[in-house]
């Protein structure tokens, strides 16, 4: 087996690139809490809307700075009542499903959660920009996938 | 042996240089994401 | 030529493939008008039964079909005629396939599995969906050993010896697909038919979901092996040349036998029930994969330059020049590979972790896909259909063919550069894929995704009407190439099939040692899936109920 000089030069520049794009994401996401959206958490989901946090889906301030945020993803909406959350704050969000797959994804932000039912998925993230915001489901869920949406508003 | 040294000898810069554009094209776009991902 | 009944075994096959292809693109085009809403589909057709047909005929049954005939005749003529087993099982293969096929298809239609080719829990489908998708697979398998099968006879009767490159490559994806196939037969055979026949009540969502994504990354590679094989195999011919380097181009394909299938996390980066450990550890794996992608690269650069300076080109490019732009048979693969560039960069990003977030089950990724599956090895199996067919039938493939031939790969790759770039955009914008119509009420978000220059329907519709254009052009080539054109008469009016010499003589044996390989491969399956999912199934929450929201 043998490798031409250039192939070298160019399998090192290509291993060297990758090195790097995996060192950039693995120490933003380990050491500064960039993970994606995951957890481990499971619930019963026949029984969602009587356990906590579903039972009281919504907003709900943990701390001066952190609120949580609990929705209940179904076929084809978001119990999700009063999404207002501050700017410059800590958000929690919490989703799980009564029903299929899907999506809880804020447009324009790094909220991109998949929602699984029996599941609980979980993601932080401080909105930067008051305004309000598209959210929607991007897994499909079945006919009403395309109209499944619904907005938070960041004051 | 013989094959080896044939090999060593072709002249393969336009190779060299055409695989350095796809990295390239590799670095940039991948940096261009990232740059979105910490934008949002 | 090769022996008349292997020709009628990939004829079928590519009658298959063929057929699937035209009703696949015709969905295409239908879902590009849907989504832009200047169609309204009569109220017994739905957006998603469509785009489930569209999923299923192109990426599972054009692909499939396509590649046994490619291989059927490659080993053929390579190795030698089949033998009766051999072309038996081959037959027996194909008709599982086949009505696999029709099963899965009769079902979509009837409007009872509008849940998509990747057929997620508990979204439930009738109960003959999932058998007939496993039909497909094991269809593959009897497919896969027969080939195998005559592999063996030949190692045999050639004892100590390499095989031919061609072969090697074969046997390399068959490895591939037999191992990645565990996860979804394990599945579809112990999950969803019980469930969907009402023998259980409930299924482990997560654990169904893994199980598929154990299949479905390593499945885009044995779609882009087959490819792979002819830029191998098939390109130094037409260039004039021998293959770069055969230990490299072995040594890259058993790399993707160890990478390709324990990654599949990497498509379930944003969702629960695994650890951020697990899905690094897929990460990592998912990256030492481009390595072989990498190596093929620089071979085929290689290979072109070589070809070039041989034939006087001169200087850094001048090579370049030298290609045999002519050939349709060759443009159409050299295109096919160009795309691939920002397709495998594309790859990196979805894989790389939280970058995912910006892009997972957007628009960028079906831009994404269709500028890997749908260009460069679809865009490769149309060139190599324009001789396949011809060499398979003894038919003549005239001048006037070659300049459709032109016509057909050019309107495709122009429709493939305005759809998919209007996908890509619209995705990093926000856009979601998988959507009949993303206007949201006319959200404000949503209006300004499609007020861009390339970021808009229009864009993506008139990429989508070439693509469709250029579909039939193709199709018309198949039909003429299969039933019409004239017999070819002389030897100059036979078509060839264009198999490039590989000098094995500096090949080390042990690439050949397909146990070496396995056990590597299943080392590593079990480091990135053992612990992972049996804590998905010990930890499993309460199953889910099956759901019919179509
Ligand atoms: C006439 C040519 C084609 C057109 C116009 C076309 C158009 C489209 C469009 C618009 C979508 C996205 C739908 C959505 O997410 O809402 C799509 C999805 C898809 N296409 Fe194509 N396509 C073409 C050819 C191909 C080819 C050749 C392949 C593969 C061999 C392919 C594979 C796929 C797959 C796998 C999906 C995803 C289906 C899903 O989300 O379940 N397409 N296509
Ligand atoms: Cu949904």
């Amino acid at each position: 087996m043998h490798f031409h000089k250039y192939e070298k030069i160019w399998l090192s520049f290509g291993i060297v690139s990758l090195i790097v794009f995996l060192s950039v994401v693995g120490v933003s996401a380990f050491s500064q809490n960039h993970t994606p959206s995951g957890g481990m958490d499971t619930i019963d989901p026949e029984k969602v809307n009587e356990t906590a946090p579903f039972d009281n889906p919504g907003v709900t301030q943990l701390d001066e700075d952190t609120y949580q945020v609990a929705i209940v993803a179904l076929a084809f909406g978001y119990n999700a009542p009063d999404l207002r959350v501050p700017a410059g704050k800590e958000i929690i969000f919490k989703v799980t499903s009564t029903d299929v797959v899907h999506s809880f994804t804020i447009d324009d932000t790094k909220v991109n959660m998949m929602v699984v039912p029996g599941r609980i998925t979980t993601k932080s993230y401080t909105f930067e920009e008051p305004g309000k915001y598209l959210i929607l489901c991007n897994e499909y869920c079945g006919t009403g996938h395309h109209m499944m949406s619904t907005e938070i508003e960041v004051y | 042996m013989d094959k080896k040294q044939s090999n060593h000898e072709v002249n393969l810069k336009g190779t060299l240089v055409s695989v350095f554009f796809v990295g390239i094209v590799i670095v940039a776009m991948w940096v261009a994401v990232y740059l979105m991902y910490v934008a949002r | 030529m090769i022996a008349q009944p292997e020709r009628k075994i990939a004829l079928w096959h590519l009658g298959v493939a063929y057929t699937a292809f035209l009703i696949g693109t015709l969905m295409g085009v239908l879902q590009v008008f849907i989504r832009n809403d200047a169609l309204q589909l009569p109220a017994w057709l739905d957006y998603y039964q469509i785009l489930t047909a569209h999923g299923v005929l192109l990426a599972l049954i054009y692909t499939t079909f396509f590649i046994f005939a490619f291989f059927i005749t490659g080993m053929s003529k390579s190795l030698g005629s089949f033998g009766p087993k051999v072309r038996l099982f081959s037959w027996i293969g194909l008709w599982v396939t086949l009505l696999g096929t029709v099963m899965a298809t009769v079902m979509i239609i009837a409007g009872e599995a509008s849940v998509l080719y990747t057929f997620y829990a508990p979204l439930k489908a009738n109960g003959f969906y999932y058998v007939g998708l496993a039909l497909v697979i094991i269809g593959t398998w009897v497919s896969s050993f027969a080939l195998v099968g005559h592999y063996i006879v030949w190692r045999r009767k050639n004892k100590g010896q390499l095989s031919p490159l061609f072969a090697f490559m074969t046997i390399t994806t068959i490895v591939l697909w037999i191992i990645a196939c565990l996860g979804v037969v394990a599945t579809v055979l112990f999950q969803y038919i019980p469930w969907a026949f009402g023998w259980t009540d409930t299924i482990n969502v997560e654990l169904s979901r893994s199980l598929f994504w154990y299949f479905g990354h390593p499945l885009v590679y044995f779609w882009l092996l087959p490819a792979y094989i002819a830029w191998y195999t098939i390109v130094p011919k037409l260039l004039g040349v021998k293959v770069f380097s055969d230990s490299l181009a072995r040594l890259a394909f058993v790399l993707f036998i160890l990478f390709s299938i324990p990654v599949g996390f990497h498509h379930q980066l944003t969702e629960p029930g695994i650890s951020n450990f697990w899905k690094f550890l897929q990460v990592v794996l998912t990256f030492m994969v481009i390595v072989p992608s990498l190596m093929t690269a620089f071979s085929m650069f290689a290979t072109f330059e070589i070809s070039g300076r041989k034939k006087g080109g001169t200087g850094l490019f001048g090579w370049f020049k030298k290609l045999p732009w002519r050939d349709v048979r060759f443009t159409s693969i050299f295109i096919a590979m160009a795309f691939f560039i920002p397709g495998g960069a594309g790859g990196i990003i979805n894989a790389s972790f939280q970058l995912n977030e910006v892009v997972h089950n957007t628009l960028w990724i079906v831009g994404h896909f269709h500028i890997t599956v749908g260009t460069p090895v679809a865009m490769t199996f149309m060139g190599l259909t324009f001789w396949l067919i011809p060499y398979l039938t003894g038919r003549r493939f005239t001048k006037r063919m070659q300049r459709l031939g032109f016509v057909q790969i050019i309107t495709w790759s122009i429709g493939m550069l305005l759809m998919s770039t209007a996908q890509h955009v619209l995705g990093l914008m926000g856009a979601p894929r998988r959507t009949a119509y993303s206007g949201y009420n006319d959200h404000p978000s949503a209006m300004e995704w499609f007020d861009g220059i390339i970021s808009n329907h229009v864009t993506m519709a008139i990429g989508g009407t070439i693509l469709f254009l250029s579909a039939m052009i193709l199709m018309y080539i198949v039909i003429m190439t299969m039933f019409v054109l004239p017999k070819a008469e002389t030897p100059e009016q036979m078509v060839e099939f264009p198999l490039a010499e590989s000098d094995m003589s500096n090949t080390p044996k042990w690439l050949e040692n397909w146990w070496i390989w396995i056990s590597i491969a299943a080392a590593l399956i079990i480091i990135a899936y053992a612990i992972p999912l049996t804590h998905m199934i010990q930890h499993a929450p309460p199953g889910s109920k099956g759901f019919i929201t179509w």
